[in-house]
């Protein structure tokens, strides 16, 4: 099962290393991982997404406790949260299909964020079952490129995740 | 008044009670070497720095304290990687620092640089490269800390050679701030109440003890929950010195060379306590198939030790003496329960008692050629009742841990995790360091001799007396033995037929060596080597083909044990 957990780490020199190498040394999956500073720029806020059995997550969450510079892990999944991915996608546009590229983008409301002659660059974000959506639409137009962040996810509602 | 790197670095180690430590000089440690000359602290001169941490590891195991070891950049520092993945294994505290190329030349792939910081992250508990010399004390006693504190483990320091000349004013903290690192002692009070109601419930218990419960005191509240419920007591390799083999209530070791009676006792239970163990593949055999029928009480400072290699009914995460000595209290609130909890799994001792009477553990004496096991019984009957005990890794660690009667704690210093060859002559120097007036006996076979066998040198120079009993059968053993059960015989690369004369290596170091092949001089040439005042190689040419049995051949259930060769 996909679940997607935030990680709150001390941002020291080496905690991203921290955290891939134990996910690489105990054979646990990751789908997708982003991390930024948060508002406090002594703290790092992972995003992961990992799948696995129940017994493989409840390591995956002690295990990551267990990491002297991780404050705190959330596993989000079944809770009522947001949760955001954006994509930029590379995309021929030919005479006949730039008009159903921008007919796509619309519809997802992504925005043409560069123009070449031949190509859109698009930007989209959603969750991303939306931004797989639109990566499969686009597909036949010709994807030249394609990067995506990994989703990050907030809870819904005024509470806050502490230290 | 402003201090260099390298002398805050020594003034933390003195602050921390640091007396002993272990080490090899370098071209980035050259610092701190110098200014070990003006230092009170004794530093031991190895002759490889994996045998300084696996010293720096004995003297913790045998001593409680943290061990420390000092190494160079580049291959001082790779080269302690196999020691300090032993003591991250087996759970011991170390601060292991190592010199570093200076921080502009790192990651210029200068001369002696290896990135140690990355190659021991997944083997410590945590590690450090020092950036600034403002940083230098705080780490350092973060480091201690995290050593010792919750499961214990070693802490790296990687110390670039230009923070250790740079300045600053030392001010060693009173305290650490780590808002991460909270470890669990006191136990959950509700998990202790339920724990000892399915203790006094227990029809057929059985405790399973691990190396969580090495300390005294931790030893001692095991015992005492053990004989208020008449419970027997399994040990793994790394527990067995937590309760006398002696003990009536003891079972002896479990797993793949345990006893007949502690695997059996523990597929047929039907309650299962873990203490401070991590259900390693060598003890349970098939997961399926161990105790099948139990419940199971898991008591660990690691929550991630917990669930992870099989099910359990009731965690505890908690601090050993802590959890163990709630129990023992709430135990006294139930006395007449308690009681009728002993009366009624009477039945049970007396059924394991029967299993001990059918399949104790024994081998064939013979008169005409030494028996491995018969040397370990001998030592055990003439060395000293708090004499400290370390092995290498192979079948005389296996014959060790069945044969030698353990009473105390912390007198027996194994590799159990990693399985690491070379660990007991190392180990025993850095024991016998800590206690100069104790016996230390290194009993090792000769495949495993010859992998820190240099460190002969280290125990004449810093006049060590180390007895070590080399089992020698001219084979890697343990290998020869699995190789003859499950690889029709095939002996590939596990002879090692040449004729090493022990005695004139012993000789060449300045130590005294003694060899016999018979079995009446055992006793004598024992003897002789315990009355000799430094370190003595004691050579038993032994029974080239002998096997540790039981054995459950890997994968098999506990009570699928192979019982006779």
């Amino acid at each position: 099962m996909r679940h997607t957990i935030s990680v709150l780490v001390e941002n020291e020199f080496g905690v991203l290393a921290r955290v891939a190498g134990l996910f690489s040394g105990r054979g646990f999956n990751i789908e997708s991982l982003s991390v930024a500073p948060t508002l406090d720029p002594a703290v790092s806020r992972m995003t992961i997404v990992t799948c696995g059995d129940e017994r493989i997550l409840e390591q995956i969450n002690k295990q990551l406790h267990k990491l002297i510079n991780t404050i705190r892990v959330i596993d989000f999944t079944g809770q009522d949260c947001v949760e955001r991915e954006m994509a930029l996608i590379k995309v021929s546009a030919e005479e006949d299909t730039r008009a159903e590229v921008l007919r796509i983008a619309d519809i997802f409301r992504a925005k043409v964020v560069d123009v070449a002659p031949r190509c859109y660059t698009i930007e989209v974000t959603g969750t991303p079952g939306k931004v797989g959506a639109i990566v499969e639409l686009l597909r036949p137009m010709g994807i030249r490129e394609l990067v995506r962040t990994g989703p990050v996810v907030l809870g819904r509602g005024p509470k806050a995740v502490e230290k | 008044m402003k201090m260099t790197g390298s002398k805050i670095l020594l003034e933390c180690l003195r602050l921390e009670g640091v007396e002993t430590l272990f080490g090899f000089p370098g071209g980035t440690v050259i610092n701190i070497y110098d200014d070990l000359v003006d230092s009170p602290i004794r530093h031991i001169l190895t002759r490889h720095e994996q045998a300084a941490v696996h010293a720096a590891d004995g003297y913790a195991r045998a001593t409680g304290k943290v061990g420390v070891v000092i190494a160079t950049s580049g291959p001082g520092a790779t080269n302690t990687v196999t020691g300090i993945a032993t003591a991250y294994m087996d759970s011991v505290p170390l601060v292991v620092v190592t010199g570093q190329v200076p921080t502009p030349l790192i990651g210029n792939d200068a001369f002696q640089e290896a990135d140690i910081v990355g190659i021991t992250r997944p083997i410590t508990k945590h590690n450090y490269l020092v950036k600034d010399v403002k940083d230098l004390s705080r780490i350092v006693k973060e480091a201690f800390y995290i050593a010792r504190t919750g499961r214990p483990g070693p802490v790296l320091i990687d110390f670039p050679k230009d923070i250790q000349v740079a300045t600053t004013k030392f001010d060693y903290p009173a305290t650490v701030h780590l808002p991460g690192y909270k470890p669990t002692y006191s136990g959950n009070l509700r998990q202790v109440e339920k724990a000892v109601k399915m203790m006094l419930g227990a029809k057929r218990p059985v405790i399973y003890v691990g190396g969580g419960a090495s300390s005294p005191e931790a030893a001692a509240a095991l015992k005492q929950l053990a004989e208020t419920l008449e419970a027997p007591v399994a040990t793994t390799l790394m527990g067995m010195a937590s309760i006398p083999k002696r003990h009536p209530l003891c079972l002896g070791m479990l797993g793949m060379h345990g006893t007949y009676y502690a695997n059996m006792a523990v597929t047929e239970s039907d309650l299962l306590v873990a203490v401070g163990a991590r259900f390693d593949d060598r003890v349970t055999g098939s997961v399926p198939h161990f105790a099948p029928q139990a419940s199971i009480i898991h008591i660990d400072i690691d929550p991630t030790s917990i669930k992870k290699n099989v099910r359990v009914d009731l965690p505890i995460v908690g601090d050993l003496h802590e959890v163990l000595n709630k129990m023992v209290a709430k135990l006294a609130e139930y006395p007449q329960e308690a009681a009728r909890a002993r009366e009624e799994t009477g039945f049970w001792r007396q059924r394991i008692a029967a299993w001990r009477e059918s399949h104790p553990v024994h081998y064939t004496p013979s008169n005409s050629v030494i028996k491995p096991q018969f040397v370990i019984e001998k030592l055990r009957e003439l060395s000293a009742e708090d004499a400290i005990i370390t092995t290498e890794v192979g079948q005389h660690q296996m014959w060790t841990a069945q044969f030698f009667d353990f009473c105390r704690p912390r007198t027996f210093l194994t590799s159990g995790g990693l399985g690491t060859m070379g660990y007991g002559l190392p180990a025993a120097l850095g024991a016998q360091a800590a206690f100069p007036e104790r016996q230390v006996i290194d009993i090792s076979g000769d495949g495993s001799f010859q992998m820190n066998s240099q460190e002969l040198a280290t125990l004449v120079q810093f006049k060590l007396p180390v007895k070590i009993a080399i089992l020698n059968n001219n084979y890697l053993g343990m290998v020869r033995q699995w190789q003859q059960l499950f690889f029709q015989r095939r002996y590939s690369q596990t002879v090692l037929d040449v004729p090493i004369d022990f005695v004139k290596l012993a000789e060449a170091y300045g130590a005294v060596g003694f060899s016999v092949s018979r079995p009446d001089e055992v006793e004598d040439v024992i003897r002789r080597a315990f009355a000799e005042p430094g370190p003595v190689i004691m050579e038993f040419k032994v029974e080239r083909e002998e096997n540790v049995i039981p054995m459950v051949p890997a994968g098999k259930a506990l009570n699928e044990m192979v019982l006779s060769s």
